[in-house]
């Protein structure tokens, strides 16, 4: 149930910043499991985020770059390798052509684990009835046009997202 | 290893986090209050998932096994 009305259902507001592959799992898998359990979903998507909201979701990458946490490992080979940090030099990861390297061998091994793509987890979202917010102003800034959204999209600002957040259970920046 | 009968099974073996979820809450609707929905999974994670998702539901997880890497869930819609 809602914060203030126990006859509404549980409801959850979540904030997608970010616009790298491996960001763009957390909203859509925490807002796909919320509406799968019945709750009231919706989620604000700003600035890089705003990516995430596009028809075609080709160009999210990720890079280890700047990101010493971040695994690297084959997803194919001898199940030795497949075990083993990669030793790369940090100097490498700013080579051109290393975040498409990085991007498909996170999304091999991705589906190599059997998770879902990030456009089969936005396909879920979208057919739960969550409702998705794009930012006006970042989509302003960062020159985004409705058009290349997918349907269904709702345009706002913090006014609007804060509304819905207002009588939120939980709340989430991502 | 004796089984409930089931109305409709749903088989999500080899996927991952929030799809058995995703996947039980469109299929429950596809059986009529009373009936029971049976789920396989291979998920570790979808044992503690599956008990969340009946208490935020309503809709009864009857039992849970374990067949060597298999779960089998049985939930009974109740709303």
């Amino acid at each position: 149930m809602s914060q203030s009305d126990p006859n509404q259902p549980t409801r959850l507001a979540l904030i997608a910043s970010k616009g790298t592959l491996d960001w763009a799992y957390p909203p859509f898998i925490l807002a796909s499991a919320a509406a799968a359990m019945g709750w009231d979903v919706a989620i604000f998507f700003t600035f890089y985020g705003l990516t995430l909201l596009q028809k075609d979701l080709s160009a999210a990458s990720v890079s280890p770059l700047g990101n010493p946490a971040m695994p690297m490992r084959l997803p194919f080979g001898p199940d030795l390798l497949q075990k083993m940090d990669l030793p790369i030099p940090t100097a490498l990861m700013s080579l051109p052509g290393f975040n498409v390297a990085a991007t498909n061998l996170m999304k091999q091994t991705f589906a190599n684990k059997g998770v879902s793509t990030v456009g089969e987890l936005r396909e879920m979202c979208v057919d739960l009835g969550v409702r998705m917010i794009g930012c006006q102003m970042t989509m302003d800034v960062f020159g985004f046009t409705k058009d290349t959204f997918i349907d269904g999209v709702e345009i706002g600002g913090a006014a609007t997202f804060l509304e819905f957040a207002s009588d939120a259970n939980v709340s989430m920046f991502v | 290893m004796t089984l409930l009968n089931a109305d409709k099974v749903l088989d999500c073996t080899g996927m991952l986090c929030p799809v058995p979820v995703v996947k039980t809450a469109k299929a429950i609707r596809e059986i009529a209050v009373g009936q029971v929905l049976r789920l396989i999974a291979t998920d570790p994670g979808a044992v503690p998932d599956m008990q969340a998702w009946s208490r935020q539901t309503g809709h009864e997880l009857i039992d849970t096994q374990t067949e060597g890497n298999t779960f089998i869930f049985h939930l009974r819609r109740k709303k």
